[in-house]
């Protein structure tokens, strides 16, 4: 599959030494205890993202990839869920070793998140003004007067029309879109260095979810905050991210530059993520009749409390043989840049569709 | 919101109505009538004199005529007369009506004061050993029968102390005669406040499950602002409802404690006329309790209405 | 990172439960409060059904020589003022209670279901009508409409039971209708729909029975209401006449008088009251903390 026309401006803009870290994420291990079982939710993640970079996390719903996210945040529900280990990094800050008052500092900080709902992830009875002046009051020494401007700035910021004017307003006086345009504006009110986006354009029309993308786009060059973008959406994918993770039953199984994961998937399931979307050529059938079908990968998500010692993805894979039956494939770097944990990457080179 | 207070009103009207037709119903079960039983208590029956009391009491006309005279009546403030001390039945009701005012509002004051706050801790520690303890402590209160607290604390009172705190004349001084009353009111405020306590309990519960809460958390918010400010202002919402079912539930509980502590109010006053049968009486009474009921409701979605900005700003 | 011992982490979660028995532990110690309703309620239960077996006297039977006898060997819990044994009465006041309980519950969710989820599937100007009375009938204070009732109809086990339960109904009605409601915007309505199942059947093979979780809470509630209000109703003498024991008629013949005298014949039958009724509240709570799905992980 030919790599997509990137986003322009979000590309060209890039500096030519690539800048340095501003989060490590190394082997996250997050686990739920329930009354079906241990659920290994995320089992030995690592990740790093670079300053004013998008790192996108695909996977099916179920694979971890949100809870990596609260991880991440330290939001994940105690019960049931624990951060069993690992580390999380941020600026060279050891985010699970902070006690709560301290991490609560970060939060919304250095570091917030967007949601998926915008429906129902703002609060029906204060104004959108007032939600936004506490993400500003809490973390800076500023009076109620200047927090209100900021607030507005930021509404402005966002491409709310009239934002003196919303800013009074209640959240159900606005749409989804500008809903979620507040909600940006709240988590970048203190100019984070991460912004995790959790599906923040699921909810969404179509047409709004490109003008909430293209927005985010631009907030991140003018603040040059880091993103962490996370979506079963490749299309989205291939928009606005630099770097991309494929995720599976709470484990990583490819990681990539955008362009090289499209034009090279060294993972079954990401090519199998690929061919199942629904393409322009398929339906006016140019494609031949090879390929008239949808293609679905067949089988359902493993149920993570009973994972085995095998490669999870190997009863739904075209390719599996007795040795992916047999044991967990390593992580391993199959090309510069570019790693996957499959036994048998090499058949897929080339057979990528065109 | 003013379409919202418009239909609010309507259907008010419109209760009411319905409601003084159940009454009405209701009071006419029984076959034969008033006239029947008080003959019955008297024991023995004279058809003639039988037939002049029914005239006047105007059982003879059909019973569409005896609703619309009772209704126009109400409307005019003539509530007929009461059979037993044959004085107008709205001299009867109207004095006994403050006391039982002010009972009611010192119970509603306690629950609230006591409910309310219990509630959100109740929540805020849901699972701990304080929460177990609150939730006993309400499911308890809400078990036991008021008449029995009262009984209990009337006991207690005769075992410790000289003075019995039965309501024989009214007290000089307005302070007095409320301090008298709020040991009947924390017997029926016992019970009022377990139901508002775990009314506010359930409601923060619902509301900390709120995608805003995970929103409040995900800005640094501490679990106090998250509590008390994000979640508590949308918790109230339902209980500032729950207030206007409570008005019903504080009736049952004022009929029984008027009761044992002889407190000479509107409550107890439905119990003595139905059990000297004067129904006319228990008619205008059931429907006073209905009006109060209804009345107090609507004026709680009105609270309602100003509290909430989605109906505030419709 | 602190060490985690994962093991204790699912045993507390209740992974690892095996059998029914082991189910029976996993909910005492996960619902404490449910486990302790549960077991005053099956006391309750077998003190009504085994009333005979357990009592020395006949509940009715007047005995003027131990007038007002204190709690002692022969008595257990004392004797009221015309002799009758307080024990036995307690005893078999349960059996009234649980009667009448059970009785006006029953009736009352049984009509309450039927008018509920009509109201709410076939909608229309049914519904409409139905839901303006249950909104009247709602707006009436449950011991006001219950006193009324016996009233009108007179004193006598029966009409107690058919008293207390019509206030129940609409109550019942209103729940059930807002849970046909949303049911009925499911899509395995729809599916059956599709297959051509006449609406009837639909409506009581398929809805009633998902409304039945939130029925059972309900009525567990209920039952502790209703079992108050006949208290209440017993104790203001216009609810079970004699002779059957009430133990709200015991509280309302022994008070004030004998306060002083025989504090017993006022605190049993109260704490009687109040232990069916904790233990009827306790177990609904818990059965309404299982159900809600809320909860599961």
């Amino acid at each position: 599959m030919a790599a997509p026309q990137p986003l322009v401006a979000n590309r060209a803009a890039r500096p030519e030494t690539p800048p340095e870290r501003v989060l490590e994420v190394e082997n996250l291990q997050t686990y739920f205890y329930s009354r079906s079982g241990l659920v290994k939710a995320v089992d030995g993640v690592s990740l790093w993202l670079r300053r004013g970079e998008t790192l996108a996390i695909v996977g099916e719903s179920g694979c971890g990839k949100s809870v990596t996210a609260l991880s991440l945040m330290r939001l994940v529900a105690d019960p049931p869920g624990r951060i069993v280990g690992g580390s999380v990094r941020l600026d060279g800050v050891d985010l699970l070793g902070l006690d709560e008052t301290a991490m609560r500092q970060i939060r919304g900080n250095h570091i917030s998140m967007i949601f998926q709902e915008p429906m129902t992830s703002l609060n029906p009875v204060m104004t959108i003004g007032r939600q936004i002046r506490e993400a500003i009051i809490l973390h800076q020494q500023i009076s109620h007067r200047a927090a209100t401007a900021r607030a507005v700035e930021m509404l402005a910021l966002v491409g709310i029309p009239e934002p003196a004017q919303r800013v009074k307003e209640f959240p159900h006086q606005l749409s989804g879109g500008m809903r979620q345009r507040a909600m940006i504006a709240m988590a970048l009110a203190c100019n984070p260095k991460v912004l995790i986006a959790d599906e923040p354009t699921s909810a969404l029309d179509v047409t709004i979810q490109a003008q909430i993308l293209e927005l985010m786009a631009k907030l991140q060059r003018e603040l040059g905050t880091a993103m962490i973008l996370i979506t079963h959406d490749l299309g989205v994918v291939a928009e606005t991210a630099e770097r991309v993770i494929v995720m599976y039953a709470g484990r990583k199984v490819e990681e990539a530059g955008v362009d090289d994961l499209f034009a090279r998937p060294m993972h079954p399931y990401t090519r199998g993520l690929m061919n199942s979307i629904p393409r322009l050529a398929l339906m006016r059938r140019e494609a031949g009749p090879a390929v008239e079908r949808l293609q679905e990968i067949p089988g359902i998500v493993p149920a993570l409390t009973n994972l085995p010692q095998a490669c999870t993805f190997a009863p739904r894979c075209a390719l599996a043989t007795d040795k992916c039956r047999g044991q967990y494939p390593p992580y391993e770097q199959k090309l510069p840049d570019h790693w996957a944990a499959c036994w048998h990457s090499d058949k897929l080179e080339g057979a990528a569709d065109a | 919101m003013g379409a919202y207070i418009v239909r609010r009103f309507l259907l008010m009207l419109l209760t009411l109505f319905g409601m003084s037709v159940l009454i009405f119903v209701m009071m006419r079960l029984v076959p034969g009538n008033i006239v029947d039983i008080l003959f019955d208590s008297a024991g023995f029956i004279d058809p003639a004199q039988k037939k002049q009391i029914e005239r006047e009491l105007g059982l003879d006309q059909p019973i569409v005529n005896q609703y619309v005279s009772w209704i126009s009546g109400l409307a005019r403030g003539d509530l007929g007369y009461a059979y037993v001390s044959e004085k107008p039945a709205l001299d009867e009701i109207l004095p006994r009506i403050p006391i039982t005012a002010k009972l009611a509002g010192l119970a509603l004051f306690f629950s609230v004061l006591f409910g309310v706050p219990l509630g959100v801790i109740s929540a805020v520690r849901q699972d701990t050993a304080l929460d177990y303890i609150l939730r006993v402590v309400s499911l308890s209160g809400l078990s036991l029968p008021s008449f029995w607290l009262g009984l209990l604390i009337l006991m207690a009172f005769v075992q410790y102390s000289g003075w019995i705190p039965i309501y024989s004349a009214a007290p000089p001084t307005l302070w007095q005669e409320l301090l008298l009353l709020s040991i009947p009111a924390a017997a029926v405020g016992f019970r009022a406040s377990a139901l508002v306590m775990r009314l506010t309990r359930s409601s923060m519960l619902e509301v900390l499950r709120q995608d805003y809460i995970r929103t409040a958390r995900a800005k640094g918010a501490s679990d106090t602002a998250v509590n008390y400010d994000h979640a508590l202002r949308n918790a109230v919402l339902p209980v500032v409802t729950v207030i206007g079912i409570e008005a019903a539930f504080l009736i049952g509980g004022l009929i029984v404690t008027e009761t044992v502590f002889n407190i000479p109010g509107v409550a107890r006053f439905l119990v003595e006329a139905i059990r000297w049968r004067d129904y006319p009486i228990v008619q205008n009474l059931v429907m006073f309790i209905a009006v109060v009921t209804v009345v107090i409701n609507f004026l709680v979605d009105m609270a309602y209405a100003v509290l909430d900005p989605r109906i505030r700003y419709d | 990172m602190a060490v985690i011992d994962h093991d204790a982490e699912l045993a507390r979660a209740g992974a690892n439960v095996n059998g029914w028995f082991g189910s029976l532990v996993f909910f005492c110690r996960r619902y404490p409060l449910g486990a302790i309703g549960a077991a005053v309620v099956i006391v309750f239960v077998l003190t009504a059904l085994f009333a005979d077996y357990i009592t020395a006297f006949d509940p009715t039977r007047t005995d003027p020589r131990a007038s007002l006898a204190r709690p002692g060997d022969v008595h257990l819990l004392g004797a009221d003022f015309m002799g009758r044994d307080m024990f036995s009465r307690i005893v078999y006041g349960a059996r009234i209670s649980l009667a009448v309980g059970l009785g006006s519950t029953f009736l009352g969710c049984f009509f309450g279901v039927i008018i509920g989820l009509t109201s709410g599937y076939f909608g229309g100007w049914y519904d409409l009508i139905v839901q303006r009375l249950i909104d009247i009938m709602q707006a009436l204070p449950l011991l006001v409409m219950a006193l009324v009732m016996a009233a009108s109809l007179g004193p006598s086990l029966e009409n107690t039971i058919i008293a207390i339960s019509i206030p129940i109904i609409p109550h019942v009605a209103r729940v059930i209708r807002s849970n046909t409601l949303s049911l009925r915007e499911m899509p395995f309505v729809e599916a059956a729909k599709a297959i051509g199942m006449s609406e009837w059947r639909i409506a009581f093979q398929h809805v009633l029975p998902n409304t039945l979780a939130p029925l059972i809470v309900l009525g567990t509630a209920q039952l502790g209401s209703a079992i108050l209000t006949e208290a209440a109703l017993s104790f203001l003498g216009l609810g079970i006449p004699e002779p059957h024991p009430s133990w709200g008629r015991m509280l309302s013949e022994s008070a004030a008088e004998y306060v002083r005298t025989a504090p017993w014949l006022v605190v049993f039958p109260g704490v009687a009251i109040s232990l069916a009724v904790f233990g009827t509240n306790l177990l609904g709570d818990a059965i309404r903390d299982i159900l809600d799905p809320r909860q599961r992980i």
